[in-house]
């Protein structure tokens, strides 16, 4: 006989709810906890006005980032909101742009690594065997690369760099750690039952994974993706503040860069470097706890009640 | 040594209410008693092995008390209860042997958890080597890490180690269900040998299966959704149940020798109540076959016989 | 029907696979069309291991299964697909079985597509209604409930439901009752009785030797994957010959008998338990056994 929890014996059957669940039960419950949970309240709002800002920011301005011709080195008025740069640029119109560059960035890079990092781990933890000490090997070397040092490399050898391309260059270096976690969920999901229930209906390993593996791991994934999402932000800022960012596109980090090379920070312009700097620890920092709110959403067990 | 439990009322918080997991429990018993525990899932005896030593977070204690040796112990008041565990009331959990830390060697658990209780290891050594072999383990079981045991071993080291201080009163939950059939008999047949050579005082041993109950215990009490239903020796209980539901449980376990094609057992139709609200009048109401007008007032639980306690007005009549 | 003849499986561990675990030793035992087989061993006995390799769902390492002459560890595809249509397996663990994202209705539409595609609707919800009637329950207590608001027996009993929505021949019930109430395990037995009356062959792998007794025609014993005694039920269990057999047949806790009345040999250390089956007489073989 399995362990009987007296609690979830006694329950009605109609309101038993079992513990751990990878997915909520019930829309209304994930909702009525989800809007109770400080974390990801607080996360979701710094995150959801950054977003707001991105989307909106840009219409509000009618100039383009990298225009000159305004007074050099104002602080905040009325004419520029956050300013103007030490070589007279508008720094709220680069603010927005790289706002929104960021957002991009971090979406792409975040869907190319969440996918190879699915593909990846689903495979290595369903296949198991030759395959899965193949594939654990791969990713095991891409992991202990240095991310960034090969990052920088291929950056500075690359002539044009657009946003496109630094997205999917972030993308193929970020997934390690994700098809890791996947698969070590996958090896356990794979050998209950109902797995074996679908082998016997018939079901091709594909079919298996998508249709019932990957289903029990939704909130594991979403939360995955969460993380990645943020980890290219962050990845994209180093890499712009360094320089090698793109070359035709405004970035956060890139603001970040020319401030720093202007001696903005000798010269006390703070509403120059602190926007962009403020701007992505909010995000990152948001969506971080945003998801440890989610976990606590996802798994009953966590809540604190 | 003598344990007197009256009225005991133990239910759970939940969000939706309070689980009447234990709803007005009372019983006694004796000196060198070893009594089983039985019924089904969600009957309510883990929670009174549980509540007899410690409650956990979601338990609360609602009434009643419980008497050990003419002292009452303070079962709501968990520090207060650090006392009595392990020196006179001990319990093994369900699933003790797989509890065992991984990382341990069963020598130095043994040794943390004898100092944590204020003892010393070395003064103990002696017994603790001598009470192994007892049960037919090596001593240098005690430099190994559990995971080289197999599960008859761990469970007789689980043995040893929670009556190694004589308690009074051992509490087994589910000793034998993850075991196999030749290490089951084996671990049974050690809880006698245990109360014979008086390492513990009194036992009581929680499970489902009433076979092995029958093999090992003086009396059995059997419970249903949270109550007490009969308690009598293990041979009445066995060969004349007075409780229907008792004896709807008896005919459901086929013996080896019954065949599926000269005679037929059936099962007990239906499912135990929910505790969140339990109904009115006997609980078995819903189930049984002999519920007549009079079930809709809950039987108590009174002795129908010499020795021989019943909840049923038809086993009372 | 079905035939294993000297199975064996072992298991590659350690780094590069270098140890081998062997699960199942040369097992070799012939299921008739509508028998009921109790596998009966204790833990690591490989007795698991035969009903997953039977099933198909892990092949092995020697030896050939083969169902009408066909080996199953050959089926791919389309041959595979049909194989399902008309062997089926449910397994210990109720709440494991189903997929707690989804409603329990999603069993029997997983078998829809590829096994009853020219059914139209009417004719499904029929066949559904007939297969939840055989098991005993009503489709208003299930059809549309999640796993968690079902109990062990129900789900059961459900699985069971799923495999008679094919043309079944044979079911490999792994261990389907250890995880249920005393009250509702008999019910589940039962009906597994019941269908043998539907020609439907089972193969029933279990512990509990009360159970394999209460149900099956033939028996096998299993000891650390070998066979080590076979042959029609009453006789193994009314004349058990080998050493292990007779232990364990001793250790079952009875309601009947204590355990003090039973009388057995100790096993004397040293003893090899299983070398070859030597037949009794026509239905009851038993492995040599004998000192090193």
């Amino acid at each position: 006989m399995t362990t009987v929890d007296p609690v979830l014996e006694a329950i009605d059957p109609e309101q038993r709810v079992s513990t751990p669940d990878p997915v909520p039960r019930r829309r209304n419950e994930v909702l009525y906890f989800a809007f109770r949970n400080r974390k990801l309240v607080i996360g979701l709002s710094v995150v959801g006005l950054m977003l707001v800002l991105a989307i909106v920011g840009p219409w509000l301005t009618s100039a383009g980032p990298f225009e000159f011709g305004y007074p050099t080195g104002e602080p905040p008025s009325r004419a520029h909101w956050l300013g103007t740069t030490a070589s007279g640029q508008d720094v709220f119109t680069q603010f927005v742009h790289g706002l929104r560059a960021s957002f991009l960035v971090g979406a792409l890079g975040g869907c190319v690594a969440a996918l190879i990092g699915m593909a990846i781990g689903f495979t290595a933890g369903y296949r198991g065997g030759a395959v899965d000490e193949l594939l654990s090997m791969l990713t095991n070397v891409v992991l202990v690369i240095p991310t960034l040092a090969v990052l920088i490399i291929v950056a500075a050898y690359l002539t044009v760099r657009g946003l496109v391309a630094e997205a999917l260059l972030i993308g193929a270096t970020s997934w390690p750690w994700a098809a890791r976690a996947i698969r070590a969920q996958t090896f356990s999901l794979a050998s209950r039952d109902f797995v074996s229930l679908a082998r016997l209906s018939g079901a091709r390993p594909t079919q298996v994974v998508v249709r019932e593996i990957a289903p029990n791991m939704s909130s594991y994934l979403f939360l995955t993706f969460i993380l990645l999402f943020g980890g290219a932000i962050l990845t994209a800022a180093t890499l712009d503040f360094l320089g090698l960012g793109p070359s035709n596109a405004m970035s956060l980090g890139l603001m970040l860069n020319t401030a720093v090379v202007s001696s903005a920070l000798q010269l006390g312009m703070w509403w120059w470097f602190i926007p962009p700097g403020l701007a992505i620890t909010a995000i990152v920092g948001g969506l971080y706890v945003t998801n440890v709110g989610l976990d606590e959403v996802f798994n009953p067990k966590l809540r604190e009640t | 040594m003598s344990l007197a439990v009256d009225n005991l009322r133990v239910h759970y918080r939940t969000l939706r209410g309070d689980v009447k997991a234990l709803d007005g429990v009372s019983f006694t018993v004796a000196d060198g008693e070893i009594m089983g525990l039985a019924g089904e899932s969600g009957c309510g005896k883990t929670t009174l092995g549980k509540s007899l030593i410690r409650l956990d977070g979601r338990m609360r204690h609602v009434e009643g008390s419980v008497v050990l040796d003419g002292t009452e112990l303070p079962i709501a008041d968990d520090r207060a209860m650090n006392r009595y565990r392990f020196r006179e009331v001990s319990l093994i959990p369900q699933y003790a042997m797989s509890a065992l830390n991984p990382t341990r060697k069963i020598g130095k658990l043994i040794g943390e958890l004898l100092a944590a209780r204020g003892e010393s290891y070395d003064d103990r050594f002696p017994e603790l080597t001598r009470r192994l072999s007892l049960v037919g383990l090596d001593e240098d079981v005690l430099e190994r890490f559990p995971i080289e045991l197999s599960g008859g071993m761990k469970q007789r080291v689980v043995m040893v180690l929670s009556t190694l201080l004589d308690p009074s009163l051992l509490i087994a939950d589910e000793l034998t269900s993850a075991l196999d059939v030749s290490t089951q008999k084996a671990v049974a047949e050690l809880l006698v040998e245990f109360r014979d050579r008086e390492f513990v005082r009194s036992t009581i041993v929680i499970t489902h299966d009433l076979a092995v109950l029958y093999q090992v215990a003086d009396t059995i009490l059997v419970m249903y959704a949270g109550k007490l239903v009969e308690k009598a020796s293990a041979e009445e209980i066995t060969t004349s149940p007075v409780h229907p539901y008792t004896q709807l449980l008896i005919a459901s376990m086929p013996e080896v020798g019954t065949r599926f094609a000269d005679e037929r057992r059936t099962g007990i139709p239906g499912r135990p109540p929910s505790l969140l609200r339990p109904p009115t009048g006997c609980r078995f109401r819903a189930r049984c076959p002999l519920a007549f007008s009079k079930c809709a007032e809950e039987p108590p639980f009174v002795e129908v016989a010499p020795r021989r306690y019943a909840a049923c007005w038809k086993a009372a009549a | 029907m079905l035939r294993l003849q000297d199975v064996t499986k072992v298991y590659k561990a350690g780094t590069f696979g270098r140890t081998h675990v062997p699960a199942v030793t040369e097992v070799s035992f012939d299921i008739a069309p509508g028998e009921v087989v109790s596998l009966i061993g204790e833990s690591g006995s490989g007795k698991t291991t035969v009903g997953r390799m039977i099933l198909g769902l892990t092949r092995p390492s020697a030896g050939a299964i083969t169902c009408d002459g066909v080996d199953v560890a050959s089926l791919q595809g389309r041959a595979l697909r049909r194989y399902y249509g008309a062997v089926q397996g449910v397994f210990q663990d109720p709440f494991s079985s189903y997929n707690p994202v989804f409603r329990v209705d999603r069993v029997f539409h997983m078998v829809r597509r590829p096994f009853l595609p020219e059914l139209d609707d009417t004719e499904w919800r029929d066949r559904l209604r007939r297969s939840l009637e055989a098991v005993g329950l009503e489709p208003d207590d299930v059809l549309g409930k999640y796993p968690h608001q079902l109990s062990g027996g129900q789900l059961q009993r459900l699985l069971i439901a799923r495999a008679l929505m094919l043309d079944l021949r044979f079911l490999v019930a792994d261990e389907i009752i250890s995880m249920l109430d005393a009250s509702t395990r008999i019910d589940v037995l039962n009906l597994l009785g019941d269908l043998r009356s539907r020609g439907l062959g089972v193969l029933f792998v279990t512990h509990d030797l009360a159970l394999g007794n209460y149900i099956s025609d033939r028996t096998i014993i299993l000891w650390r994957g070998r066979v080590v005694e076979v042959g029609a039920t009453p006789k193994v269990f009314g004349d058990p010959r080998h050493p292990y057999t007779r232990m364990l047949l001793s250790s079952v806790p009875q309601l009947s008998a204590k355990w003090e009345t039973s009388t057995v040999e100790p096993l004397e250390a040293g003893t090899e338990l299983a070398g070859p089956l030597q037949p009794i007489d026509d239905d009851h073989a038993v492995a040599a056994w004998g000192s090193r």
